[in-house]
Formats: C-alpha cells, structure tokens, sequence
C-alpha cells in the first residue's frame, strides 16, 4: 500500500507582502537618534579609557618596580572590579542606557556582562544557577576569543 | 470484495457497500456559510461578576493609576524571588476577585489562567493553591482575552457556570526569559516597549446563576473572536508593536466583515499591547481597509503608562491588558460611559530560539465583545 | 610646562581614540540592528587580526588605553598570548598562550562577580 505523500511547505509566507510591510514599518518606526547617540557612546566610551590611562600612570608611578605589562593587567583588574560592583550596586545598566555602546565595548561591559548573568541566576542556587549561567551573556566572546587567537597562534607556527 | 455465501460452497462477488463498509469513508461535515468564521456570537450573554486588577508602583503612577484595584508596595511582593512575586501577585488578583463577588475558591467551576513563563509556571502553581479544575493557557500577552473568549463559550455552552479568568506579567521575569539579565547594561531601541508588572482576574458567570433584582446593568460578553496566527515577517525581537498590529487588524475586520459592523457601532475599540507605534500602524492598516478608527480607538500599552515615565512605546505583556481591562474598561462601563466596547488582546508567539534561528514572529490577536445589558 | 602639556594631548589621543572605537560600535547598532553580542565578537576578531598581522603594537603606542580598554584590546591580548606561547612551546603554547595572558582579568571578573553575587541581588528597573 503506497502512503500519500503530504507536502508541507511553509505557504504562509507571502513574501511580497511581508516585504511590502517591512519597509512600511521601516519608514515609521522611531530610530535612535543618530548623531546623539553616537555623541554619548563616544564621550562615555572615551572617558573610560581615559580613566584606564590615568589609572595606567598611577600605578607607573606608584610601583616604579612593575613592569609595564603587569601594570597594564592591573589597570584592567581595576576597572573589571569597579564595572562589577557599580553592576552589583545597579548604576552600571542605567549608565549603559545612556551610554549605549561606549559602555559595553570596554572591558568593563564584559564585567558588566558577567556579573549581570551571575547575578540575575542566583535564585536557581549558586551551583545551578549562577554556576551554570555566569557565561551565557558573555560566552560568545570567551569562546570565540579563544578558537581565534588559537587560531591565530597555529598559523604563525606555520609562518617561518 | 468476496464473501462467502455458504450454499455450495461458492464465491459471490458483491459490490461493497461503499457508504457503510469502505474504511477509507470520508467524514465530512455540512458547509454552510454560516458556521465558517472567527466570531462566535454567544447565544446567552456571558456576565462578568466581579474583577481585580493588581499593579506595582509604576503602574500606579501611570494614567490609568487611580483605578487599580491593588498596588504593590515593592516588586517582590515581600517574596524571595521574581517568579515567586509574579505567582503571588496572580494569586492575590484572584483572590480579591473572588472577594469582590462574595464567593469561595470552591464555586469556582474553572481556571482558566496563563502567563508568559515557560511552562505556564504561575498559572500552574497558583493551580495548585487554589484546588480547582484548570486549563492553563498560552497566547503570549492575549492570554487575558483569549481566556475570556474561551471562559464565555464554555458557560454559553452550559456545562459550566462560574468560570475565573486570569493573567499576570512580572517585568523582572519577563527581562529573564526573553531578553537579557536585568543588570545587564543594554540600550533599548526606542521602539521597545516595557513588559506590564501586573495581574488581572475576571470571574465570569452565566446569567442563571444570578439574583439580580434591581435590575441593574451588567457587562457581559456578547460575541467572541478567536484569532488566527498571524505573521507579516517581522523578526526583529525588540519590535512587538509592528510584529503585533496585523493580527489585531486581522481579528478586528474578521468582526467587521462577518457582522457587517463598523468603528460607529462601538463606544470604544481597545488593543491590548501594541504600544504607541503599534497603534499607530493598527490606525494605518484599517485606514487601508476603509476604517478610520479616531477617538473610538485605544491601546492599553499607551494607556498604562505615562509619556514621561520613560517607557519607550509603551506598555507590554500579558498583564497589560489585563490590568487595563481589569480597572479602566471595566469600571468606566460600569459607570455607564461606555456601553459597547471590543477588547483585542494582542499577543506575539515569540520564541527566542526560533527568533535565532532567523524565523519571523507569529502573531495572535483574540478578541471580545462587551456590552453593557 | 612643555611635560603637562604633552600629557594633556596623550590623555587627549586617549579619549579620542577610545571614544570613536565606542561610537563605531554604536553606528553598527544603529545601522545593522546586530546584537551587541555580535558586535563585541566583531571587535574581537578585529583585535586578534590586528594584532596576528602585528598592526596593533603601534595603536597601542599612539592610542595606549583607548586601544587595550575597548574589547578590542581584549582580543589583541589572547592573540598576543597564543603567538608568544606558540613560538616557545609549539602546538600547545598555541592553545594556552591566550587564555594564559589573559587569565588576570577572566580570573578576577569571575570571582569578583561570584562575590558581588553573594552580596547584591538584581532589582527591577524604574
């Protein structure tokens, strides 16, 4: 006995229209202000590397003995530290709402990232919950940063 | 087909009956133009017997504020969790409705409750405290009229008499299960809306049920609309309004068209959560099909909230139309403002994993008919 | 007064720099409607890029934190690593050398939000 064949394809899409109404609701929807935007991010995101730099220079000064590598992994720590607990205290997502991306580019936003994660779990326990979460807003830039710089280090072997 | 006559032992051949013995006989039913449709017009008008709505601070500061049955005094209702706060608020909006109508969990028939956590949680657990047969439900921020819609036609079919429909939406828990963590510092296109933290209960029963001598009007569900699912192609997970708004226009003109009705024959058209840009492409498309919707028409997501409590296009989530029509609607037809009003909840059938997968968001929209009678 | 003002214009560059890292970033979000998921792992592959074809010593010299700040420093940082570790320990340095270097920050950023976790709860938002 053959069975009859039913074919399902998805002829709910009527791409025309779809289209038609997309560039419709382009056209209305409110963007972001532009040039503001852009303005914030840059004075935000600028005067958190400002900071780093002027912390950079403080620790140059104080500990002559560091080198200036290790003073460059303090000054992130730093600024890691601060990013986490100004998350813990609730400034840090209402500054972002201004700053927009000038506050997650830097480091800080990465803290920010785990720390918010970390946080927002632990009503599932601290083992399943933060645990089990703390990197699933920031995971995609440890796994990606580990295959490519791996990557990128397989390749200059290959290099003479 | 062959079958065995017995005398003589010889084979008949009989032409099968194909009406009685085909297996493969197809049951059809009647088509008749008038049971095809979405509006199903209720034989017995459904009453609503009493209401709650229950919001927190931020509601209450809201436009719609002074109508609010109950206000939370902080978001965690005192509890531990965000969840735990949600199923609390529900439990309390269903509590206080059933105050409301001087009756215990116990004469309730049925539950009919969703919200917008995986797995229906706070429905199911507020199920759980209240002892009474349920039906959980989903359709994303319709739920609230999906339930009535529902409710209404199982009294009018008269195997049940008190039916309780609720809802709820917490802000924070909705954050958790659709977006990001809520610490998380992320900007919001200016065309997000902010999810409702509210719930709303409407209790629902049939006309026998009542002692009613003074005669005094009541608002009761005369027509229901159940809603298709919709979808217009948008995948863009912070744009519910524009996502949202052809489903409400698809079930409003399937009212339109099947009751030959217009903008005129209601006091007020109200949307459930579409938000400011939302609405307004609600007014566009029904402009295109030749109705001007003007004064007639609000939307809860923008009668919620206040322009300056900086809530983006407005209000959203399962609550927002709950609590709207919970407070406002209800208590200004009560007031005898307004006598006809169509409710479309509207509710986005978003899945974040399908949303990464690159599909477009569905979209439903059900709808219900209140009257003044 | 020639010092102070040589360091005026460093902190200046810093700024700049770091600041027009951010506000691209931000035109991205504007223009593409990408998460800022992606367009940090886009800032990423940039910093490893620049840094595997050995572009990014000189940002760093002109720009200082305004490049190791952004996570394009983060990136350049772990490629940084895994170049040096590949070139003393071969294959395996390759897959260390970037977490190794970088492990300062990861470390500190995990258990620093482990215990800001223990102290602070998330609350809503007004």
């Amino acid at each position: 006995m053959t069975k009859k064949k039913i074919d399902v394809k998805h002829q709910s899409k009527d791409e025309a229209r779809n289209q038609r109404y997309n560039q419709y609701v382009n056209a209305v929807t409110p963007q972001t202000g532009t040039a503001k935007s852009l303005f914030h991010s840059f004075l935000v995101g600028g005067l958190i590397c400002l900071i780093g730099e002027i912390l950079f220079n403080l620790i140059r000064a104080l500990f002559p003995a560091m080198s200036e590598i290790m003073a460059g992994h303090l000054m992130v720590m730093v600024l890691i530290v601060a990013a986490i607990f100004l998350t813990g205290l609730g400034i840090y997502d209402v500054m972002a709402r201004k700053g927009g991306a000038g506050m997650f580019l830097p480091i800080s936003g990465f803290a920010n990232a785990m720390a918010s994660a970390s946080m927002e779990h632990k009503s599932e326990g601290l083992i399943m919950g933060t645990s089990v979460k703390l990197f699933s807003v920031v995971g995609p830039v440890l796994v990606n940063g580990i295959v490519w710089s791996s990557l990128a280090g397989l390749i200059r072997l290959l290099l003479p | 087909m062959i079958l065995h006559k017995g005398e003589n032992c010889r084979f008949v051949i009989k032409e099968p009956d194909i009406e009685l013995m085909s297996p493969k006989t197809k049951k059809t039913i009647r088509h008749t133009n008038d049971i095809k449709g979405q509006v199903t017009t209720l034989f017995n008008p459904v009453s609503i017997l009493s209401k709650s709505s229950v919001a927190s601070s931020k509601e209450a500061n809201g436009p719609i504020g002074k109508y609010l049955s109950n206000v939370l005094e902080d978001d965690k209702c005192g509890e531990k969790t965000f969840e735990k706060a949600e199923l609390k608020m529900l439990t309390m909006a269903v509590l206080d409705a059933l105050n409301d109508a001087n009756l215990s969990a116990k004469d309730i028939d049925l539950l009919l409750a969703g919200d917008l956590l995986n797995q229906i949680t706070s429905s199911s657990y507020l199920a759980r405290e209240l002892k009474i047969p349920y039906l959980g439900l989903y359709s994303a921020c319709s739920t609230m009229t999906q339930s009535l819609a529902l409710g209404a036609c199982l009294i009018d079919s008269g195997h049940f008499n008190t039916v309780a429909c609720a809802t709820a939406s917490h802000f924070a828990t909705a954050e958790r299960q659709y977006r990001y963590p809520l610490e998380y510092g992320n900007q919001r296109p200016p065309y997000a809306q902010w999810t409702v933290t509210g719930a709303g209960c409407t209790i629902l029963t049939s006309d026998s049920m009542i002692q009613n001598d003074s005669k005094q009007k009541m608002q009761k569900i005369t027509h229901t609309i159940i809603g298709k699912a919709i979808d217009y192609g948008i995948n863009d997970i912070n744009n519910m309004g524009a996502a949202m708004a052809p489903a409400a226009v698809d079930s409003m003109m399937a009212f339109f068209n099947e009751k030959n009705a217009s903008v005129n024959d209601f006091d007020l058209i109200v949307t459930g959560d579409l938000g400011k840009l939302g609405s307004d492409i609600v007014r566009d498309l029904m402009r295109e099909r030749g109705h001007e919707l003007g004064q007639k028409y609000v939307d809860c997501g923008n009668l919620i909230y206040d322009v300056n409590q900086r809530c983006y296009q407005g209000g959203s989530g399962a609550g927002c139309s709950a609590v709207a029509l919970n407070s406002f609607i209800l208590d200004k037809m009560a007031k005898g403002e307004y006598n006809r009003v169509a409710v479309f909840a509207t509710g986005a059938l978003m899945n974040p994993t399908m949303c990464n997968q690159g599909e477009s968001i569905p979209c439903i929209s059900h709808g219900v008919i209140i009257e003044n009678l | 007064m020639n010092e102070t003002l040589k360091m005026l214009l460093d902190y200046g560059i810093v700024f700049i720099i770091g600041g027009a890292f951010c506000a691209i970033a931000q035109l991205l979000i504007i223009k593409t409607k990408l998460t800022p998921a992606r367009i940090l792992v886009i800032f990423l592959i940039a910093g490893i890029i620049l840094e595997g074809v050995g572009l990014f010593k000189y940002i760093v010299n002109f720009a200082g934190a305004g490049a190791k700040v952004p996570i394009i420093g983060f990136g350049a940082a772990l490629a940084k690593g895994a170049i040096e570790y590949a070139k003393i320990y071969g294959i395996m340095g390759a897959f260390a050398g970037g977490l190794i270097v970088t492990a300062y920050g990861i470390g500190i950023a995990i258990v620093t939000s482990y215990i800001v976790t223990l102290i602070f709860n998330p609350k809503t938002k007004k």
